[in-house]
């Protein structure tokens, strides 16, 4: 991490007339990673005002909130244990894998629980962050659909705007002129509205497989699932319990990389078998080496004939959609699975050193590179449930403010060490399409760097 | 006595959570809620070994109602009316206790008996509590074992082998409380798991507490369970000394005088959550 320092804090008063908050840190979103942002940075001593968009809490677990990709029937893919708050577990009555309405009844608890909802401003949009004199920070904000807006200073911002909400499309050629109906996943709500329909599924990624899935249980006419490459699809069980508790045993065994690769060919091997059996193409890559597609379903509809299993989408004609292999297909809906892309419109990209392709490059998965008061929480794709890691970076984020505006020699102190940390890789395996997969992390790997971090702090008191 | 001096850093990497979570059970929670709290937190009362979450109805539920504070006790498993699993360990009763505060509808102080300070202890390092009582702390260690064998070798012999581990009355109470109560008590209490009790005796320190909450601990100094030395060793370790009420047995909750130390814990919580 490098941050050209500002002047002194708290220097001279801007010409322009803005509500100084004095010491309180604003937090961008009352999602996962901003209520917990939120409840991290009360408990550090720091005061909080928290913005969001919409009325309620919860994000995209929200399934009422218009920028929420969850679709009715959806369930968690990691397990309960890996998946709550470390200092905040789901009730251990609930299933192995939560519906998402567990979910958001969970973070609605951790709300009230922490009585986080005082510090959080529903209804209202930030409009634009932007740094001023001293260090600090000029957020403008609007009520959502109004056009007053109003500006407030803070001491430090953290961006927890999640980054499952502005859907990816992809550029196919023909893709304008086509009649079809197409939709991103994200709007697809309620998986019952498939039934009976002639659907094709781009991209098998967790989503795609999820919505073939259960276009098949809903008895779509017919279900095409389109892949580019080979994928390992590792069941949500082995041995009788959920893949990543006993993935969680072979990380704690500490086996090299190999040796965990090796293993998991031979578990999969036994309970999913060859893949080119079902029709789909064998994996390009080792286990580990792109973001685990946790389905335990897609392989038995593909057994039973529901979802086949179609090359990648070459281009799209008037009514028709042809693939690589030169089959054409007649589809009335095709759903893109391609992702999702981060967003920051109300930020200057170079803060967040954003490049061409929209990703931003923070140390840490966190960090900005330019102001030590700037940060973002959740920005992770990890191999395991996102909130425990959104937890404990909130913590460093509240340890490392209280060192950064309390003590800046101390933390102009801590710089080498922490860029020497920032330099680290976050992943295990070299990634098969890096490019794609850049926020992708090892939990395992990334708490130990996160730990280190929070070492460092602790010292630095 | 705030800030604890965080004992041993906090480990984020906590493969045994994930890759063994503790079964569910069934878990007894008895309650007393005033009508109006006034932003007054929960308490979570947590009974020592042998002990159920009774043993906090007889009096102290009740009393910190009246005094305005959401009163809760739970049963750890194996005791009282919680269900009971094989196998049981210090672990299970931590997530016992961790589970039920989550489950309060704010942020709780947890209130913690005998072996149950150390239940509490150890779950604060994966709850951040509002604050903190740690009453007659049982520790453990040899020295806990040798000073039970010592004052009562047949009650806890049986205990070293995996058997119950039974207590005089003279332990337990003070002499003030009349003997026929005394009994009666007695005959409720039942027995913690042989490898917890087993735990007791050797066991990690616990972590430090997450979220930097205020903690108070108190005993009498006529207790036959927990020695002068091993409370002051516990109040030490949350940087201050203990609260004391002479005459009182190990049951501070049941005892005769069980008004006062319960007063002190309400007072202390008005202050320092106030």
């Amino acid at each position: 991490m490098s941050f050209e320092y500002g002047g002194p804090v708290g220097g001279a008063p801007d010409w322009r007339s803005a509500y100084d908050r004095g010491d309180t840190v604003c937090v961008i979103g009352a999602g996962a990673s901003g209520l917990v942002a939120t409840k991290n940075l009360v408990e550090h001593g720091f005061g909080v005002d928290c913005y969001d968009r919409e009325t309620s809490v919860g994000g995209i677990w929200n399934w009422r909130h218009d920028r929420s990709p969850v679709y009715a029937t959806a369930h968690l893919i990691s397990s309960r244990p890996a998946t709550g708050f470390p200092d905040f577990p789901m009730p251990d009555s609930w299933p192995d894998y939560p519906h998402h309405s567990q979910v958001l009844a969970y973070l609605q608890r951790y709300a009230d629980h922490f009585d986080l909802r005082r510090h959080i401003w529903f209804g209202t949009e930030v409009v634009r962050v932007r740094p001023v004199h001293g260090g600090r920070w000029e957020v403008t904000t609007r009520s959502t659909g109004g056009y007053t807006e109003r500006t407030h200073r803070y001491a430090a911002v953290v961006v927890a705007n999640g980054h499952h909400w502005y859907p990816h499309l992809p550029e196919i050629e023909g893709l304008d002129g086509y009649t079809g109906e197409t939709v991103h996943a994200s709007a697809v709500k309620d998986p019952t509205s498939l039934r009976g329909r002639r659907v094709l599924i781009v991209g098998a990624g967790n989503t795609g497989c999820d919505l073939a899935a259960e276009a098949a249980a809903q008895r779509a006419a017919a279900c095409w699932l389109s892949t580019r490459r080979g994928y390992w699809y590792i069941p949500k069980y082995v041995f009788g319990r959920p893949v990543d508790q006993v993935n969680e045993l072979v990380l704690a065994a500490r086996l090299p990389l190999r040796v965990r690769q090796w293993l998991f060919h031979r578990i999969l091997r036994l309970v999913v078998g060859d893949l080119r059996r079902f029709g789909l193409p064998r994996p390009d890559h080792r286990v580990y080496e792109s973001h685990p597609i946790v389905n335990s379903q897609l392989i038995y509809q593909l057994g039973h004939g529901r979802v086949i299993p179609v090359a990648d989408v070459a281009r799209f004609g008037r009514t028709t959609v042809e693939l690589v292999d030169g089959v054409s297909l007649e589809p009335d809906l095709v759903v893109f699975a391609t992702g999702y892309l981060p967003r920051f419109e109300f930020l200057d990209p170079h803060l967040l050193a954003i490049d061409d392709a929209g990703r931003p490059h923070l140390p840490l998965h966190m960090f900005s590179p330019r102001e030590p008061t700037l940060a973002v929480a959740g920005l992770l794709q990890p191999d395991s449930g996102l909130f425990p890691l959104v937890h404990w970076q909130t913590v460093a984020i509240a340890r490392w403010l209280r060192v950064a505006l309390s003590d800046p020699p101390a933390a102009a102190a801590l710089q080498p060490r922490l860029a020497a940390l920032a330099a680290r890789r976050w992943h295990d395996a070299r990634l098969r399409d890096s490019a794609r997969h850049w926020f992708e992390v090892s939990h395992v790997r990334y708490l130990r760097g996160l730990q280190r971090l929070l070492d460092l702090l602790e010292r630095a008191r | 006595m705030s800030r604890p001096p965080g004992p041993g850093r906090t480990r984020l990497v906590r493969h045994r959570e994930v890759a063994f979570p503790v079964p569910a059970v069934r878990r007894e929670v008895l309650t007393a809620v005033p009508a109006d709290a006034e932003g007054r937190p929960p308490l979570l009362f947590v009974p020592g070994f042998g002990a159920g979450a009774w043993v906090f109805a007889e009096h102290w539920l009740d009393h910190a109602a009246g005094r305005g504070f959401p009163a809760y006790a739970v049963s750890l498993r194996g005791h009282g009316g919680s269900g009971r699993h094989p196998r049981t360990t210090l672990r299970a009763y931590v997530h016992d206790v961790v589970q039920t505060a989550c489950g309060l509808p704010r942020q709780a102080v947890l209130v913690g008996h005998g072996a149950g300070a150390l239940v509490v202890a150890m779950a604060l390092s994966r709850y951040p509590a509002r604050a903190a009582v740690l009453a007659a702390p049982v520790f453990g260690g040899p020295a806990t074992a040798l000073r039970a064998l010592w004052r009562h070798p047949v009650g806890t012999l049986p205990a070293l082998v995996g058997g119950p581990l039974r207590l005089r009355r003279g332990q337990l109470f003070g002499r003030e409380l009349p003997v026929a109560e005394a009994r009666a008590y007695q005959r409720r209490m039942g027995r913690a798991a042989p490898l917890a009790q087993w735990q007791l005796l050797a066991h990690r320190a616990p972590e430090r507490p997450v979220g930097d909450p205020p903690v108070l601990v108190l005993g009498s100094p006529d207790d036959a369970v927990v020695s002068g030395r091993a409370l002051g060793r516990v109040a030490r370790r949350y940087g201050g000394a203990p609260l004391l009420f002479p005459g009182m047995g190990h049951a501070l909750m049941l005892d005769r005088g069980w008004r006062e130390p319960l007063d002190a814990v309400l007072d202390w919580l008005e202050k320092v959550t106030g």
